[in-house]
C-alpha cells in the first residue's frame, strides 16, 4: 500500500479483492499519519479507537457479503470545528481544550455511514477565524509544500493532511474562503458547496449566514464522491436545502466543449504576477478544451471585504456569546462573581483574532450603529448576490484566482489584520452570494508553491462546477 | 481615531470580554484601521435596496417546521457533562445576587 497516494477506487478494489482489510488499512494510515504529523502539526487529535471500530464494521459487512458503502475503509480527517461524539473537539481554542461533544455532526454521521474511517481531527484557526492557521491555540500548521510557509486558513489542517497524504479525504468549513484558500496554498482540491447543500448540524457556529461544510481531496472524483455522501436535507438543520442531490460523479465525464465561462475583470487586477500567470495558463488549457471565454463584470466586488467583515463579525459576536464559563469546560480561576466568570473566562480563553472579531461585531451591532453598519452591509450583500445572478444569465461558470498570492511565510502577515482580511477578496464573494465554488490545483509558481484556480457556478449547479474541474484535471491542468 | 480607548472599554463591557490595558490600546488601533476601510461602503447609496436577511430559501415558509412530537433528548448528566462546575443535574454558577 502506498499510503500517501492511495485513492478511493484503489481502496475499494483492495478491500473487495481481499488485498488488505479495512482494519489493516486504518492501522497503516494511522501509523503513517502519526509519524508524519510532527512535520506539519496538521492533526490535533488522533482517534485510533473510533477508526478501528469503523474499520471493523466495514470488514464485518464485507465478510457478510454486504455493501459497506462508497467510502468503505477510506481514511478521513475532520476539521476540529466539527463535533464528534466522545472525541475531543477543540475548535483550535484554549476555551474548548477539554470539550467532549455528546453528539456527532450530521456530516460526520453520513461520512461514517458511507464506510469512511475517521482517523483524526485537524488543526485550524481558532473558531475558524483566520486565513493562515496561525490563530490556533495549538500552534500553526506548516504547509507540506513548503514547511516555512502557512497552509492557509482556516481549514489549514484539513488541506495539509490531504496534500501530505496523511488522509485520503477530509472535511473542512468555509465562511469566507476557509476551504478554497488553504486548498490552493497546499495544492489540494477544496469544495464549498451551495449554502445549505450540506447540513451544518454539529458545525460549531461562526457566522451562520455564511458557514458551509465541504470536502478536501487530491482528485475531483473523490470530492464529488464525498459531497454525494454528506449533501442533502437534514431535519436537524433548518437551513439545509430541500433540493434533491444528484450523483455528482455523473457530470465528471461530460467534457466542457461549448461551455461559456466568464472571467470577472475585477478579479484579475492586482494579482501577484506568478499566481496570475498560472491562472492564465489554466484558462488557455480550458480554451483548448473548447470552452468559450468572455470578460464579465461583478461590479460590487470592491465592497465585498467591508461587507463581509461586518456581517461575519456581527454574527460571530453573537454565536461566541455562549462561551461564558458556565457550560463549556473552562472557567477562569480568578473569577468570584458571575459577571467576572463571564468576562475573565472570555478574556483568558479567546485568542487575539477572536477577540478582535467579537469586538468589531459587538460594535457594529451596538445601539446607534446597527443601521450604519449591519443593515447597510446586508443591503450591500444583496447587490453582491445580484451581481452573480446577473452574470450567470450569460455564462455557465466563472473562473478566477483563489488568492492574490501563493502561501506566505509563517509570521509574515500576522501583525496587520486588515492586510490579512484584504487577502480574502476573491473567496468571500462566493460565500456572500451562497453559490458553489471550488479550488483546483493549477500548477506551481517559479518558487514551487501551489496555485489554485477557482470555479464558481450558480446555486445548486455543483454538477456544472465539477464538470469543469474534472475536464481540467483530465487534461493535466493540475500540473499546468 | 474612529474609536477612543474609552469606547473600546465600553464595547468590551458589552461583549463581556476582559481586556488588558495593552490589549485595549492595540484593539483601538486595529479596529480603527478596519473601520476606516469599512467606510468605503459609504460610497454606495443602498437606501432603496432590500437587506439580504436570507441567503437561499427555495421552500415554502412552513417547510422547516417539524411535527410537534417529543423526540430523544439528553439526560441532565450528559447535558452538563462539559460544565466546569456541575452537580445534581445543574450548572453551578457563582452567586448571582449579592447581599
Amino acid at each position: 500500500m502506498d499510503i500517501p497516494k492511495l485513492t478511493i477506487p484503489e481502496i475499494q478494489k483492495g478491500l473487495r479483492t481481499r488485498q488488505f482489510s479495512a482494519v489493516e488499512l486504518a492501522g497503516e494510515a494511522l501509523r503513517f499519519a502519526q509519524a508524519e504529523n510532527p512535520k506539519t502539526n496538521a492533526y490535533l487529535i488522533f482517534s485510533e479507537e473510533r477508526a478501528q471500530a469503523a474499520a471493523r464494521r466495514v470488514d464485518e459487512q464485507l465478510a457478510r457479503g454486504e455493501e459497506p458503502g462508497p467510502l468503505a475503509g477510506v481514511p478521513a480527517a475532520v476539521k476540529d470545528v466539527i463535533v464528534t461524539k466522545g472525541l475531543r473537539t477543540t475548535c483550535g481554542s484554549r476555551l474548548l481544550e477539554h470539550f467532549i461533544p455528546p453528539y456527532d455532526a450530521t456530516a460526520v454521521t453520513r461520512l461514517e455511514q458511507a464506510g469512511g474511517v475517521i482517523i483524526g481531527k485537524t488543526n485550524c484557526d481558532e473558531f475558524a477565524m483566520g486565513s493562515s492557521n496561525e490563530n490556533s491555540a495549538y500552534g500553526p500548521v506548516r504547509n507540506p509544500a513548503a514547511l516555512d510557509r502557512v497552509p492557509g486558513g482556516s481549514s489549514g489542517g484539513s488541506a495539509a493532511v490531504v496534500a501530505q497524504g496523511t488522509a485520503v479525504v477530509s472535511l473542512g468549513s468555509d465562511t469566507g474562503g476557509s476551504i478554497r484558500q488553504p486548498a490552493s496554498f497546499c495544492g489540494a482540491v477544496g469544495v464549498t458547496p451551495t449554502y445549505g447543500r450540506v447540513s451544518r448540524y454539529g458545525l460549531v457556529a461562526f457566522a451562520s449566514s455564511l458557514d458551509h461544510i465541504g470536502p478536501f481531496s487530491r482528485t475531483v472524483h473523490e470530492s464529488a464522491l464525498l459531497l454525494n455522501t454528506i449533501a442533502g436535507r437534514d431535519p436537524l438543520d433548518a437551513t439545509s436545502a430541500f433540493a434533491p442531490v444528484p450523483d455528482y460523479r455523473e457530470s465528471l465525464d461530460q467534457g466542457v466543449r461549448g461551455l461559456r465561462i466568464g472571467l470577472p475583470k475585477e478579479y484579475f487586477a492586482g494579482l501577484a504576477s506568478d499566481s496570475g500567470g498560472q491562472i492564465h495558463k489554466g484558462i488557455e488549457l480550458l480554451k483548448k478544451l473548447g470552452c468559450e471565454f468572455a470578460e464579465v463584470s461583478l461590479p460590487h466586488t470592491e465592497y465585498a471585504v467591508p461587507c463581509y467583515y461586518i456581517i461575519c463579525t456581527a454574527e460571530a459576536s453573537s454565536n461566541l456569546a455562549r462561551y461564558d464559563g458556565i457550560r463549556y469546560t473552562m472557567r477562569s480561576k480568578n473569577a468570584t462573581t458571575l459577571s467576572e466568570a463571564y468576562r475573565k473566562t472570555r478574556g483568558e480563553g479567546f485568542g487575539a483574532e477572536c477577540k478582535r472579531r467579537i469586538m468589531l461585531g459587538t460594535y457594529v451591532l451596538s445601539a446607534g450603529y446597527y443601521d450604519a453598519y449591519y443593515l447597510k452591509a446586508q443591503r450591500v450583500r444583496a447587490l453582491i448576490a445580484q451581481d452573480f445572478r446577473n452574470v450567470f444569465q450569460n455564462v455557465d461558470a466563472l473562473i478566477t484566482p483563489v488568492s492574490p498570492f501563493p502561501a506566505f511565510k509563517l509570521g509574515e502577515k500576522l501583525d496587520d489584520p486588515l492586510q490579512m482580511y484584504l487577502s480574502d477578496i476573491y473567496t468571500i464573494t462566493g460565500d456572500l452570494a451562497g453559490v458553489p465554488c471550488m479550488s483546483v490545483p493549477c500548477g506551481k509558481t517559479s518558487e514551487g508553491l501551489p496555485v489554485g484556480m477557482q470555479i464558481l457556478t450558480k446555486h445548486f449547479d455543483e454538477p456544472g462546477m465539477f464538470r469543469v474541474a474534472a475536464a481540467f484535471e483530465r487534461a493535466g491542468g493540475f500540473e499546468v | 481615531m474612529k474609536l477612543t480607548e474609552e469606547e473600546v472599554r465600553y464595547v468590551a463591557d458589552l461583549a463581556n470580554l476582559e481586556l488588558s490595558a495593552a490589549e485595549i490600546a492595540r484593539m483601538a488601533k486595529d479596529l480603527d484601521s478596519i473601520l476606516t476601510h469599512i467606510d468605503k461602503l459609504n460610497k454606495l447609496d443602498v437606501s432603496q435596496v432590500e437587506p439580504m436577511a436570507q441567503v437561499l430559501y427555495e421552500a415554502e415558509e412552513t417547510a422547516t417546521l417539524s411535527a410537534d412530537v417529543a423526540g430523544p433528548t439528553y439526560d441532565s448528566a450528559t447535558a452538563t457533562s462539559n460544565a466546569p462546575l456541575a452537580g445534581g443535574g445543574f450548572f453551578k454558577v457563582p452567586k448571582v445576587i449579592e447581599r
